[in-house]
């Protein structure tokens, strides 16, 4: 597995003040992602592999299985936020 | 739903002027225009874009007229974007230069969104009402130089649906991210010019397999998004997100709109920013809660099991067809006004269309 993701041109992942959470913002909408997927966002960065990601994230959080990783890029794959470099 | 369940706007479409130098006949914006004395200063929309982004607002959508036409714009785009705002110019590309559009970005602009009339410069120029074709190749050239992410926007109807795979093919010329296809909706000026705009069903028809074979092609590269005008569908559009749930609008002027139609229902009592603040507006007004949850809806809505998709269609569309806001969108097949709909697409008279601020 050598794919990295990216965050697509002209999406942003930021901290909202108001709702007190993270937010994707991208010429689409917003999207208010979960703990888990803002965490595999933040990894995001066109450099680190799915491996990579996986192995970062397990160092930090128990129970990070592969799959779900990949099930949450993929999601974020289909919305246009990210894309594989 | 009850009142206070009702939760902050995500976005906000600020109107900043209805002063444009093109002429389409299927413009949206209402056939009364507010006039440049009447539009918020540059202090009244900064207090705007601050009491949004307090309000919960993210993403800001910088339209009109011609956003390209308030001096203020460059300053207006730093204070959204420095609130931590997405930022959308929505432009017909008049006006923009190599060192505007460099100075946007380096403000803070997200993302543009450039409308085209049609893919041959003499249609175009057409439709426009003025030679407006070069300035948005030009302007797409730029906003490509700068690295922001750009949408093309085309408004379908009678006169340019034949040219869909030249569009689509212009769209990839301009290198665009993304490819609004939306065929015209009958608000504004573009309700005036109903019969005129309208497209065949051949036309339809036609568009199609071009638009689903384009989508295939271009996958990955161009996302392309079609929408059709609801009057040939058996069910409504839905009602944006929901009547007051997602987004607002405001006027040149400061009137504060639950949906950029909504000057249309003239029964509505609409608020200014210069009367009352935002947030009470958001959540008190008459206007924001007039139709907001399921307790305004009248049969068949009430009862059936798509409610809660479309929210009864459109309440703009419902006045202008019913005369009632609050009657069952007239272009849902169980509507008793349906007929009125029907009787628009049989209507066999094709007029030449008006242009905007020509007729
Ligand atoms: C009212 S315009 C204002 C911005 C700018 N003057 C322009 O036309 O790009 C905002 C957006 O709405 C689109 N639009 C205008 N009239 C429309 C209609 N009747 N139905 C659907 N979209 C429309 C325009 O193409 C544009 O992308
Ligand atoms: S749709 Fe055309 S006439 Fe209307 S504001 Fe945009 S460019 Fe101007
Ligand atoms: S009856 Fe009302 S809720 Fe049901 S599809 Fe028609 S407009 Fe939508």
């Amino acid at each position: 597995m050598t794919k990295r993701p990216a965050l697509r041109r002209g999406v942003r992942l930021t901290y909202d003040d108001v709702r007190q959470t993270h937010v994707v913002l991208f010429p689409e909408g917003v999207l208010v992602p979960n703990s888990t997927a803002t965490a595999v966002l933040q990894r995001c960065d066109g450099e680190s592999t799915v491996n990579q990601i996986v192995e970062a994230l397990a160092q930090r959080y128990a129970g990070v299985r592969k799959e779900d990783v990949e099930s949450v890029l993929d999601r974020f794959a289909q919305r246009r936020v990210i894309e594989w470099r | 739903m009850a009142v206070n369940s009702v939760g902050p706007p995500m976005g906000l479409l600020a109107e900043l002027t209805h002063r444009c130098p093109l002429h389409c006949p299927y413009c949206s914006n209402p056939l009364e225009l507010i006039g440049r004395s009447d539009e918020l200063d540059t202090d009244a929309w900064r207090d705007v874009l601050t009491q949004a982004r307090e309000l919960g607002v993210l993403q800001v959508h910088l339209s009109g007229g011609e956003p390209l036409a308030r001096p203020d714009l460059p300053e207006l785009v730093s204070h959204a974007a420095d609130l931590g705002c997405y930022v959308n110019l929505v432009t017909s590309g008049l006006g923009l230069t190599a060192e505007r559009m460099d100075d946007l970005a380096e403000r803070g602009l997200a993302h543009v969104q450039l409308s085209v009339q049609a893919a041959s410069e003499q249609t175009a120029n057409r439709i426009a009402g003025t030679r407006a074709h070069q300035h948005k190749l030009r302007a797409a050239e730029l906003v490509r130089q700068s690295g922001l992410p750009l949408s093309v926007n085309v408004v379908l109807h009678r006169a340019n649906h034949d040219e869909l795979p030249e569009i689509i093919a212009l769209a990839e010329q301009m290198q665009a991210d993304r490819l609004e296809l939306a065929n015209t909706q009958y608000y504004g000026w573009a309700l005036r010019n109903r019969d005129a705009l309208m497209p065949t069903r051949e036309q339809l028809s036609a568009a199609e397999p071009v638009v689903r074979a384009a989508k295939e092609r271009l996958r990955g590269r161009m996302e392309i998004v079609y929408v059709v005008n609801d009057y040939f569908d058996a069910y409504p559009k839905p009602c944006m997100h929901g009547w007051g749930a997602r987004q607002f609008t405001v006027a040149p002027d400061g009137a504060v709109l639950p949906c950029p139609a909504a000057t249309a229902i003239t029964s509505l009592r609409l608020e200014n920013v210069r009367d009352r603040s935002l947030r009470e507006i958001w959540y008190e007004s008459a206007a924001f809660n007039a139709f907001r949850g399921e307790d305004w809806m009248p049969e068949p809505c009430r009862s059936c099991d798509l409610r809660g998709q479309d929210f009864g269609g459109c309440r703009c569309q419902a006045f202008l067809i019913t005369g009632d806001a609050a009657a069952t969108d007239p272009v849902c097949s169980k509507s008793p006004h349906r007929p009125l709909v029907d009787e628009i697409l049989a209507g066999t008279e094709r007029p030449e269309f008006a242009m905007r601020g020509r007729a």
